[in-house]
């Protein structure tokens, strides 16, 4: 804001200094046509005065009031009123400080050519003020708006993490509890699998990306703790190129869609269900299918689930800025989702 | 000696109910464990357990949906990991219910309560209005679970054409055919989306979308024409209110 304020000082100035400039030209013409320095100095300064007046108001009125597109003419003929009344009021001022016939013929004269002269000013002043104010606002928007992104995005960015499936972690912990009966080693297991489920979860900063590799021993954890809750139900195939070894992705990316994967794909039939996750590297894109079985009759409409697709969509759309990353196709009985990753290289 | 069914997708948290239920040998005898809500419909109808051990979440049809289709049901002592809307549901009208995971000594009290209830409470009563009571949870307004014979029928809520009653029965018209379900006109008038179903009729219930025309009909009385070619009555009530979801 100081900035601001040296700058408003520093126009301050300049106008001032302008409108000297503009008094001593003005003094100087009328002194070339032949009259005395006395009348050339009040003309020049009432003359002067006159038009910093109204130059002064049109920018105060565009201070508080930018014109819409429509309405430009407006400011036309506030231009030409001001004009007017800077020129008639010298015209009507100067006879009383100087009562000399001759120098009144010459205004009077001369009159067209101040009007004009007069007018090139005030819409000069209006021209520049305009531009200036809506520069301004448009700054300020622009950092409104940039706040309010940042603000959303983090906010955001941090409820999606934050939404791990209770039902899975109470679950899960109930499995634990029958395996400790008979199976504790499978129990102590579990118990280290969830743990790096969860730590792995909680480490992992958005703006981080990870690799592949990371990002799919992060999911076998997952796939391994739910393979232990559902038994023999549940099977699991993932398949990934060897080129995609480097590739990047924002981490936990995945692991809601698989777990949609999984859910729709149990809870849509009492029979033993496959997901499989394939990694693809295709022109800079990092393409992950995910494909699980479904019963189109009975699926429930996938609203409402919280943290499923919709959250995937929106945190690629958040890094990315892309709407068109997560595709999904429902044929037969099989329900497919991919997403691209763009690989930066 | 009570008889009892233990109803979980997930055969260790099938496991863990076993297990405390070694304590009750004397008490409880185990009937069978089902796997998913079919089984478990299923061993209902044949055994007419004593009580049930319910998970809530699992394939196909869940926990509630399955008590739906039973016709007298039993007492239930819901076991489950994570629910919202139906916890409120249980507190008031299920025996007991456990969160995953729980204790013995939890465990234990539930069946307690259970041994120490049983021959007061009407259990076919008591699991009716759990079921009122549950159906406040959004999960339970996306489909509508009916019998037909044997079988068992999902329909979508977007599949339904319209609703009629039918005595004690409310009749689902969908493309496929009609099902009987047992519930009540004014259940579903107030858990089906108020903006897509309109009780247009004491009897009726209709989807806006699949109105073609509605034409005026003797005094104040109006008849809306499905897309299917139905016809509906519109009392005048049921005319004011549809007026109102249309917008004219």
């Amino acid at each position: 804001m100081a900035n601001l304020q040296s700058t408003f000082s520093k126009i301050r100035i300049a106008f001032v200094t302008g409108g000297l400039v503009w008094a001593t030209l003005l003094t100087y013409v009328v002194h070339s046509f032949s009259f005395s320095w006395y009348i050339a100095v009040m003309d020049g300064a009432v003359c002067t005065l006159l038009l910093g007046a109204a130059c002064w108001l049109i920018n105060n009125n565009l201070k508080y009031y930018q014109p819409g597109k429509g309405s430009y003419i407006n400011l036309f003929f506030w231009c030409l009123a001001l004009t007017a009344a800077a020129t008639f009021g010298a015209r009507w001022v100067l006879p009383y400080i100087i009562s000399n016939t001759i120098y009144t013929n010459f205004h009077v004269q001369s009159i067209t050519i101040r009007f004009f002269t007069n007018f090139l000013a005030i819409g000069w002043m209006a021209l520049l003020s305009m531009i200036w104010y809506s520069q301004l606002d448009q700054k300020e928007n622009e950092k409104r708006k940039s706040e309010a992104e940042k603000l959303a995005r983090d906010a955001e960015l941090y409820n999606l993490r934050q939404q791990l499936q209770p039902h899975f972690l109470f679950n899960s912990l109930n499995s634990i509890n029958a395996l400790i009966g008979f199976k504790p080693d499978e129990a102590r297991k579990m118990i280290h699998q969830l743990s790096d489920f969860l730590r792995g979860t909680l480490k992992k900063d958005d703006q981080q990306q990870v690799t592949l590799p990371d990002e799919l021993a992060h999911l076998q954890l997952y796939l391994d703790i739910e393979k232990v809750r559902f038994g023999h139900r549940l099977k699991a195939e993932i398949s990934c190129d060897d080129k995609c070894d480097t590739a990047i992705l924002p981490p936990m990316i995945l692991q809601p869609i698989v777990e949609n994967a999984i859910k729709f794909g149990l809870y849509d039939t009492t029979e033993s269900v496959t997901v499989s996750i394939r990694a693809e590297i295709e022109d800079n894109y990092l393409t992950m299918t995910v494909q699980n079985p479904y019963d189109p009759k009975t699926a429930r409409p996938r609203r409402g689930t919280g943290f499923g697709l919709s959250g995937v969509q929106r945190r690629l759309y958040l890094l990315y800025a892309r709407t068109d990353l997560v595709e999904t196709y429902a044929d037969d009985n099989i329900f497919t989702t991919i997403i691209k990753i763009p690989q930066l290289l | 000696m009570k008889r009892v069914l233990v109803i979980d997708d997930e055969p260790l948290a099938r496991m863990v109910v076993l297990e405390y239920l070694q304590g009750f040998k004397a008490q409880i005898e185990v009937l069978q464990e089902c796997g998913d809500g079919f089984e478990g419909l299923k061993a209902i109808q044949q055994y007419q357990p004593d009580l049930v051990f319910l998970d809530v979440q699992m394939p196909k049809i869940n926990g509630f949906e399955m008590l739906e289709l039973v016709d007298q049901p039993p007492s239930v002592i819901f076991t489950t990991a994570f629910d919202e809307y139906a916890i409120k549901a249980f507190e008031t009208h299920a025996v007991d219910y456990l969160l995953k995971p729980f204790t013995k000594d939890r465990f234990n009290k539930a069946v307690e309560k259970f041994l120490a209830q049983a021959p007061v409470v009407h259990p076919a009563k008591q699991t009716e209005s759990l079921l009122e009571a549950a159906s406040q949870s959004p999960a339970q307004h996306e489909r509508i679970v009916v019998k037909t014979g044997t079988k068992v029928k999902i329909i979508p809520v977007n599949d339904v054409e319209y609703l009629e009653a039918d005595d004690d029965y409310v009749s689902v018209h969908t493309p496929e055919g009609s099902f009987l379900k047992n519930k009540t006109m004014s259940f579903f008038e107030q858990t089906l989306d108020p903006s897509t179903f309109v009780r247009v009729h004491r009897s009726y219930i209709i989807k806006i979308q699949n109105i073609t025309r509605i034409d005026p009909y003797e005094k104040d009385a109006h008849i809306a024409i499905l897309k299917s070619g139905a016809k509906i009555p519109v009392s005048k009530t049921g005319y004011v209110k549809l007026k109102q979801v249309l917008g004219i």
